[in-house]
């Protein structure tokens, strides 16, 4: 492991990847303080740029860009009560209210100082976790796989948006349905492509991310007529006073960061899971934790209620990447972006990750402390600065959005087709959002999609076309039953709420 | 009695779903393939089966919650405008070239999002996509068929 750790501190620490780090937390702040525009946009948006570097600073880049966004989703919950990104709406419970009287700067660096510990404890615990579960992971079969990407859907799809069972389980499937246009891996037989020789190689994953996530949010903008650099306007002519922690209010966060750490971690994990069920139930857990007096705190500037939900958040972002890392299974949305793009290297996240890409899965950890120093050091002080830049009206910020998805796409293939179809894609998804059907679990399902039917094909062939794959090996039967009881529970719950 | 939004889309995800399990079974696999306990089809047609359940399953359930989008608060005319300056933006890329097509293609979007002030319209299009071009073209030597630029002999 010390090995690893130097070779990722070798990589990580090359002035090109310090910069792509301190670049992709600048651009994902940025991104994250807008309200509507997530880390999954910001992401999408980067794909292009990172074609251009080897796996390992793109992987860093991603990463940079991820954390980044949480922390600007914090900044415009605390500072005018409007979240950037899910994962820290619980943040603005008693960020909001510590701003309004007055200690915005103290919220700021209390959420700093949070996600900064949450994050690094976390990336240690990746550390130990990610080798161990790698080791394990040696052990997964085709039958087990499939049955974990069944779990990791089915779990995106119950967590990504409440009571949405139904409609996130239909993206599901209409992204593995856009997943198996093309050839067929093995037999190179054309699937779905209506003799239109564009379609022949499948549809490209970031016209895919960039068509349902940047260019339809950009229109769902516009089509709500909201406008997202109204909360950068506000943030920039906020006052935050001082940034200092007094004895007191240190002694607070000491406290909350351990436990919040290792519950996000572990949330992190989950497949589905993520930074938004984190952070809320880290804060739940903290109203339980603390005395009367500090319950009767919660919700009006409370420093538990802040230090809780953004300790989370950060540590749950730490965690989403051990199933990449270890399994090849992204277990949210956003980590979904960052396995499609490593495919787009050429590599192939797994167990064997660790063994034969040491250097992309130890840089990729080194690079989260890096990212974290940064956002500490540099984004804090800097904030009403970067909500200055940010204040672009919407009238050039959807067009710059529009352009880079476009260019994006045209400079990859050079081929208009693909322009075609990525508004046609974009169409749909802004109207599929109009409706609540969840995008997430499309894109998951999207990248999935030929390694699920690879795995399926395998057990299937195995065990001689007879689905007892599903029941033979003890691991699958387990993770399976955890499927079944997800689905179970969303059943439950929606005849409860009936 | 009123269909919901969303049942007309679960209606149009089932049609879509049949639409696809049909597609499937018309795939051509080779000839020893075909009773092959998986083959290019059978992913595909297990899709379509869970497709038309789910979206079946929607379309049945009642709904709790009633969620209507109220359409008229909605500005589809913006919306519209972008998506036909895309479209025409793809469309005259390889025609007219990179730099023209996106240049107006950001100018035309500016100002059907309101903007008026021409100075920074200008600015933010013409001038932004040269550098943009330079970048691409004369930095990270990546290849952009303009033949504006070309004729102009700023690009080979």
């Amino acid at each position: 492991m010390i090995e690893g750790i130097l070779i990722g501190l070798n990589t990580a620490l090359s002035l090109k990847n310090i910069l792509m780090v301190a670049m992709g937390c600048f651009f994902g702040t940025i991104i994250g303080m807008l309200p509507g525009l997530g880390p999954m946009t910001a992401i999408a948006l980067m794909i292009p740029i990172t074609w251009g570097f080897d796996p390992a600073t793109g992987l860093i880049l991603m990463a940079g860009v991820y954390y980044g966004a949480v922390f600007g989703g914090s900044t415009s919950s605390i500072l005018i009560n409007a979240p950037g990104v899910p994962g820290t709406v619980a943040t603005s419970f008693d960020g909001y209210p510590m701003a309004q009287q007055g200690k915005a700067g103290k919220a700021l660096a209390i959420a700093a100082y949070s996600s900064f510990a949450g994050g690094t404890l976390a990336a240690i615990f990746l550390l130990f976790a990610a080798p161990s579960l790698s080791k394990v992971s040696l052990a997964f079969r085709s039958p087990d796989y499939f049955a974990l990407m069944v779990l990791g859907l089915t779990a995106v799809s119950a967590f990504s948006s409440k009571g949405q069972f139904l409609k996130a389980m239909m993206m599901v499937v209409l992204g593995l349905m856009l997943a198996s246009v093309g050839q067929d891996t093995l037999s190179d037989i054309p699937r779905f492509v209506f003799n239109n020789m564009n379609l022949s190689d499948g549809i490209s994953f970031v016209l895919v991310v960039m068509a349902t996530f940047a260019m339809s949010e950009a229109l769902t903008i516009i089509l709500k007529g909201t406008d997202p650099s109204r909360a950068s306007k506000a943030i920039s002519l906020t006052q935050l006073g001082s940034i200092k922690l007094d004895k007191d209010e240190t002694k607070k966060m000491l406290k909350t960061i351990p436990r919040s750490s290792v519950l996000g971690f572990l949330i992190g994990v989950l497949p589905g899971a993520g930074a938004t069920i984190a952070s809320f139930l880290a804060y739940g857990m903290e109203r339980n934790y603390v005395n009367d007096e500090e319950k009767q705190k919660f919700g009006k500037g409370s420093v538990h209620g802040l230090s809780a939900p953004e300790t989370a958040n950060n540590a749950a972002c730490s965690g989403a990447f051990v199933p990449l890392l270890t399994l090849g299974i992204p277990g949210s949305g956003t980590t979904a972006v960052m396995l499609g793009a490593l495919l787009g290297f050429g590599i192939q996240p797994g167990p064997r990750l660790y063994m034969t890409n040491p250097e992309i899965f130890w840089s990729v950890i080194m690079s989260m402390y890096i990212g974290m120093v940064i956002l500490l050091i540099l984004n804090l002080p800097l904030i009403p600065y970067i909500a200055r830049i940010l204040a672009v009206p919407r009238t050039f910020l959807i067009p710059m959005i529009l352009f880079f998805s476009v260019t994006g796409i045209y400079l990859m293939s050079f081929n208009t087709f693909d322009i075609f179809l990525m508004i046609g894609i974009a169409v749909v998804a802004t109207g599929l959002r109009l409706y609540k059907f969840p995008m997430p679990p499309l894109i998951l399902a999207f990248v999935l999609g030929g390694l699920m039917e690879e795995n399926l094909r395998r057990s299937l062939l195995i065990s001689d076309g007879s689905f007892s794959f599903l029941w033979d090996r003890p691991l699958t039967a387990i993770i399976l039953a955890f499927t079944i009881l997800i689905v179970s529970w969303q059943g439950y719950s929606s005849i409860k709420r009936s | 009695m009123k269909i919901s939004s969303v049942k007309i889309i679960s209606l149009l995800f089932f049609v879509l779903s049949a639409f696809y399990l049909y597609t499937a079974y018309q795939i051509q696999v080779f000839s020893f393939d075909e009773n092959a306990p998986f083959n290019a089809k059978t992913f595909p047609i297990y899709l379509g089966f869970v497709g038309m359940f789910l979206s079946g399953l929607k379309i049945i359930l009642p709904e709790k919650i009633k969620e209507e989008v109220d359409h008229t608060v909605l500005d589809y005319k913006k919306v519209i405008f972008l998506v036909i300056i895309m479209i025409f933006y793809g469309l005259t890329i390889l025609r007219a070239g990179f730099f023209l097509s996106t240049s107006f293609f950001l100018l035309f979007a500016y100002y059907f999002l309101g903007e008026r002030r021409w100075k920074l319209m200008l600015i933010f299009s013409f001038p932004f996509v040269a550098l943009f071009v330079f970048l691409l073209h004369g930095i990270l030597d990546i290849y952009l068929r303009d033949p504006f630029l070309k004729l102009l002999g700023i690009i080979g």
